[in-house]
């Protein structure tokens, strides 16, 4: 079961590493924190499987509910922030629709 | 018995997570990307949380059940988490005014 | 009343979280909960008519499995369009905006939420009563608002 259990932990960092494309190369801002929340429920699993390699669930889990709780305010507050700003990327193919009269 | 349903649990879960990677990888353009990401996180995690909370009950004692409980609260506040985690993304999205794509923009800027 | 239900709340999560049952940490978490409860009474529970709750509640539990169920039409949805090789054929996003006829604000952030759970829609806004949603395909867009606004409007009906 413990070979079983490590097999899910690698499967899960490689998943993380996939997403981190979408992470580094993401065309805008919003796609870079989408990235970011879905890399933070994934590391939440991540911990509670590591928590159970090692056999200390009990200190693990409470980590895991504590990156949760961060994860969501982490991605309220960027995304809140992001949103008054409109230069989230150059002009290019579907980005800004808005452009501006000065230009 | 457990150990089967556990298995079980956490493959559908991961086969999940997996699809709603590539999904996240292929969608052309943002809100596409956003249903990957906001659907599938919260089925898989359910389930991968609900298969380790089982098997944690493996040696049956009252520090298990608790640890089990927290287990689940996690699940019941990633449920609450989600969707408003999705609309405040999508919000700051449309309001900084991320273009949807759509088949007809897509001609329509061939031709510009 | 509030001051009561807070109070529950807040010491459930005490004995979840903190797992020891001996009186010294049970009399800490009784102090403890009952002054986050007395300052903050008025937070959790904002809405100061005197309805009766628990029948909303038990309604709301009521309508929690068939959205279970259309979570998982959603997730299988969605994997379907991610592994298909010609999903750029598949999909048709577009951006629809509709009126919504639910009163109460829990109602609509209930909706919202179940908007987002159910197969190929995401809300992205409410203004007053207007949703924008986007829809991945025109068929799904044409589906809302549909039943499940009919069975939030029985489970938040004023009677």
């Amino acid at each position: 079961m413990n070979d079983f259990f490590l097999a899910v932990g690698i499967g899960l960092c490689l998943l993380i590493t996939l997403t981190l494309y979408r992470v580094i190369l993401g065309p805008t801002v919003i796609d870079r924190i989408m990235g970011v929340n879905i890399i933070g429920t994934k590391t939440t699993i991540l911990l509670i499987v590591i928590g159970i390699i090692y056999r200390r669930v009990d200190m693990f889990v409470d980590i895991a509910l504590a990156y949760a709780l961060l994860n969501f305010i982490t991605t309220i507050a960027a995304s809140r922030y992001f949103q008054r700003h409109k230069n989230l990327s150059p002009l290019g193919f579907g980005f800004r629709y808005k452009k501006e009269a000065g230009k | 018995m457990i150990d089967m349903l556990t298995i079980i649990l956490i493959l559908t879960g991961y086969f999940f997570f997996f699809a709603t990677t590539i999904g996240v990888l292929r969608f052309p353009d943002f809100y596409a990307r956003m249903h990957a990401a906001g659907k599938g996180d919260i089925l898989a995690s359910l389930l991968m949380l609900t298969g380790l909370a089982l098997y944690n009950l493996h040696h049956f004692s009252v520090n298990q059940l608790l640890v089990s409980l927290k287990i689940m609260l996690i699940v019941m506040f990633i449920f609450l988490a989600s969707p408003t985690a999705t609309h405040a993304i999508l919000d700051a999205g449309y309001e900084s005014g991320v273009h949807p794509w759509t088949k007809e923009k897509k001609t329509e800027d061939k031709r510009e | 009343m509030h001051f009561i239900y807070t109070f529950l709340l807040m010491f459930g999560f005490w004995i979840i979280l903190s797992g020891k049952f001996d009186l010294f940490h049970l009399t800490l978490g009784v102090i403890s909960s009952g002054l986050v409860a007395l300052l903050s009474h008025d937070l959790l529970f904002k809405d100061r008519t005197q309805k009766n709750r628990l029948v909303e509640v038990s309604r709301f539990v009521q309508y929690i499995p068939w959205i279970m169920g259309e979570i998982v039409k959603a997730t299988l949805h969605v994997v379907y369009l991610a592994l298909h090789p010609r999903m750029k054929d598949l999909i048709d996003p577009k951006i629809i905006r509709f009126r919504t006829k639910l009163k109460s604000k829990v109602g609509r952030v209930a909706f919202a939420n179940s908007i987002t759970l159910t197969p190929g829609t995401i809300t992205i806004r409410i203004v007053d009563d207007e949703y924008h949603v986007h829809a991945l395909s025109r068929k799904v867009a044409d589906g809302l608002p549909g039943e499940m606004e009919e069975r939030l409007h029985r489970v938040f009906r004023e009677d």
